[in-house]
């Protein structure tokens, strides 16, 4: 009882003051703001990082390894070690397609970029792959319209494509492009299916900005000899180190890879990107951390700053409440709440600030200002109120009735 | 058993090397119900004495024992609550919370005490009415003349109904006229049986009262009981006396009169 009325009657009492020191006030909240700031976005960027990365891996299928002359993540040393390696052919493919035995679906990948042209419109330079019909599983795709390509028609290199959802939509505005001769490079291509739209992977550049068609067309219209990236669906995620171990053989055996010399290709797979990924959060949210923990301290301590100005412009008000029956706890109180209060509105601000650049970064990221990082972010305006208000009001709270009346 | 009994009470500053005494050797009974004048020149030790009755200030030698309990010995929380409930302050400089209307100030020292709100209000109302200021509640201090002040000042040191209401120069920023007023006030409380202490450099504030101490050098000068006759009798209360019911002690018997 007596504990509410002393908050509500400090709450009062702070509210006035800074109302009184209103300019002050917001100076002195400007650390808060920027330090409440720092948190909420980087809270965002966080939460925005993980679910795109979430729906990246889950769009790539996370049981897909992929079979390639380099590694993901190489650094300098095994650059230069490896950058003689032979390029991936289409020989190896068929010979993993064989002698597989661990692997729900194979497909060879042969990627090149091709300017797209309909009729009178230019598409500019798009993703070009060339592959098998077995893309549909390895690749986790899904039809909006028309159809994959056939293993008939990758056989016979014929000429049909299957484009995506962002070249569908730009290139055929106002039509369905099923039917329709796409111009690919200096080659015409039926058009035959429209892969469903899979977002942008790690928010960076869309998978939908993408031509399929039979890697054999690829060989006889662009590129003879390209090197391959060997899809491998393994089909379940328990079964990924088996069917590594069984394609580093197989591989081997394929490129003749002398016995003892380490392995001349990549077996790579969602993990490393896990794992690359963990590596670039944790370190984001260290520095963020840093940044973040740097500016509330600047600002924690402006708030100490005016917390002493205000307890000592106030002494006489500390004498009067002491000589009325106020206890130390509650002068102790009084002043915390006010520091407390100003935290707050800076931190409220700080919300208020960065709802429209969250709305900004949403446009990169999947960001939204959630109702956990709005919690963060009070409970962190709290938080420094706390810490940065209790020397000075435990300073207010210790001073002696007699003396602080006598000030005048 | 005298309300306020201190014996052979000293209060020394250190000032550097030097020492001053600003209270030597003070003893003193003051019964419930009396109207005492404490006066003496500048530097006399009256506004030391007065901080340590009202538990303000310690002393730092004596004993000092305030409705029979020993204050000397009270921790801080414990002083608060006697200044919340036992003593009233009414200061030279009013000392009201500028940011705070009337009846917030008068309220506060029931929010210390942890009176239900309602009540609060209520009790509040009527102080503020029993000192005539009953259509100046919402105004802040600075909207207020240093009568009214002192009075909402007044109002506040009675509201939660203290054994003493101690007065430290009430006067000295008032006007002749407004003093007047507020000394008449004191009078109306001191009939209906509350304690009251003046301290005053004023001889004709100190004629008001019934018993007048002086100070001088921090010690007790003289002691002396001023026979007054034709105190109007109470018609309706301003305030209840002050523990007229829980207490209904003997009539207060000055010292000296044993
Ligand atoms: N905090 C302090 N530190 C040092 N000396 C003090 C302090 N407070 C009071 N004194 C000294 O104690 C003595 C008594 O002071 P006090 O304030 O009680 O005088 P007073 O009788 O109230 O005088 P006045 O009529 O001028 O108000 C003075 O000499 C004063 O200088
Ligand atoms: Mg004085």
């Amino acid at each position: 009882m007596t504990f509410f009325a002393e908050i509500f009657e400090g709450l009062r009492i702070s509210w006035a003051a800074i109302r009184a020191n209103r300019m002050r006030s917001v100076l002195t909240t400007l650390g808060v703001i920027i330090g409440v700031l720092t948190v909420t976005m980087m809270a965002t960027a966080i939460n925005g990082l993980n679910s795109t990365f979430q729906t990246s891996i889950s769009i790539m299928g996370a049981d897909v390894v992929y079979v390639q002359r380099f590694g993901w993540f190489m650094d300098r040393n095994e650059w230069l070690r490896s950058r003689n390696r032979r390029e991936i052919t289409m020989e190896q493919v068929r010979g993993v397609e064989r002698q597989l035995t661990t692997a729900q679906a194979i497909s060879p990948v042969a990627m090149t970029r091709k300017d797209l042209v309909y009729q009178r419109r230019n598409g500019g330079a798009v993703q070009i792959i060339g592959t098998t019909e077995k893309q549909v599983e390895t690749g986790g795709l899904n039809m909006s319209q028309g159809r994959f390509f056939a293993a008939a028609e990758v056989e016979g290199a014929r000429p049909v494509c299957v484009i995506g959802d962002d070249v569908a939509t730009r290139m055929f505005p106002n039509e369905s492009p099923l039917g329709r001769r796409l111009q690919v490079g200096d080659r015409t291509l039926e058009v035959v299916g429209v892969v469903e739209k899979r977002g942008r992977f790690l928010g960076m550049f869309s998978l939908d900005e993408v031509v399929f068609l039979p890697v054999t067309f690829f060989f006889n219209a662009y590129e003879q000899r390209p090197d391959l990236r060997i899809d491998v669906k393994v089909g379940s995620l328990a079964g990924i180190e088996e069917t590594r171990e069984e394609l580093i053989g197989i591989m081997r055996k394929l490129r003749k890879t002398p016995p003892g010399a380490p392995d001349d290709f990549a077996i790579n797979q969602q993990e490393a990107f896990v794992q690359n990924f963990n590596k670039v959060g944790g370190t984001i949210a260290a520095l963020g951390l840093f940044v973040t923990g740097l500016s509330l301290f600047v600002g924690g301590i402006g708030i100490m700053n005016i917390m002493f100005v205000s307890v000592s412009e106030r002494t006489k008000e500390i004498g009067i409440r002491r000589a009325i029956g106020a206890k130390r706890r509650t002068i102790l109180l009084q002043f915390l709440i006010e520091s407390v209060l100003l935290c707050v509105m800076g931190g409220i601000i700080a919300l208020l600030l960065s709802a429209p650049i969250t709305l900004v970064v949403a446009l990169f990221l999947p960001a939204a200002l959630s109702p956990s990082i709005i919690l963060i972010a009070l409970g962190v305006s709290i938080t420094t109120g706390v810490i940065s208000g209790f020397v000075p009001a435990y300073r207010a709270s210790q001073m002696s009735p007699v003396d602080a009346l006598r000030t005048e | 058993m005298s309300l306020i009994d201190i014996q052979r009470i000293s209060r020394l500053y250190q000032m550097g090397t030097e020492t001053i005494h600003a209270l030597r050797d003070v003893t003193l009974q003051i019964q419930r119900g009396e109207y005492l004048a404490i006066m003496g020149p500048s530097g006399s030790g009256k506004s030391t004495l007065m901080n340590i009755l009202g538990c303000l200030d310690t002393p730092s030698g004596g004993k000092f024992v305030l409705n029979n309990s020993d204050v000397s010995v009270m921790d801080d929380n414990a002083l608060s609550e006697i200044r919340n409930r036992e003593i009233g302050f009414v200061f030279q400089s009013f000392n009201l919370l500028a940011r705070s209307t009337a009846l917030q100030n008068v309220e506060l020292p029931m929010i210390y005490a942890g009176v239900p709100k309602s009540e609060r209000h209520k009790r509040a109302m009527d102080a503020l009415s029993a000192v005539g200021l009953a259509d100046r509640v919402h105004h802040r201090p600075n909207e207020l003349s240093g009568g009214q002040r002192q009075r909402v000042a007044v109002a506040r040191a009675l509201v939660n109904r203290p054994s003493i209401l101690l007065a430290d120069e009430p006067t000295g920023n008032l006007d002749s006229k407004t003093g007047v007023e507020i000394l008449a006030l004191f009078e109306e409380l001191a009939t209906k049986g509350n304690t009251i202490i003046v301290v005053t450099h004023e001889e004709e504030v100190a004629q008001h009262s019934r018993r007048i101490v002086r100070l001088r050098d921090g010690l007790v000068a003289a002691d002396e009981i001023l026979h007054k006759n034709g105190a109007a009798a109470p018609e309706t209360p301003v305030f209840p006396p002050i523990h007229a019911s829980a207490h209904a002690g003997p009539p207060p018997v000055p010292p000296g009169a044993h």
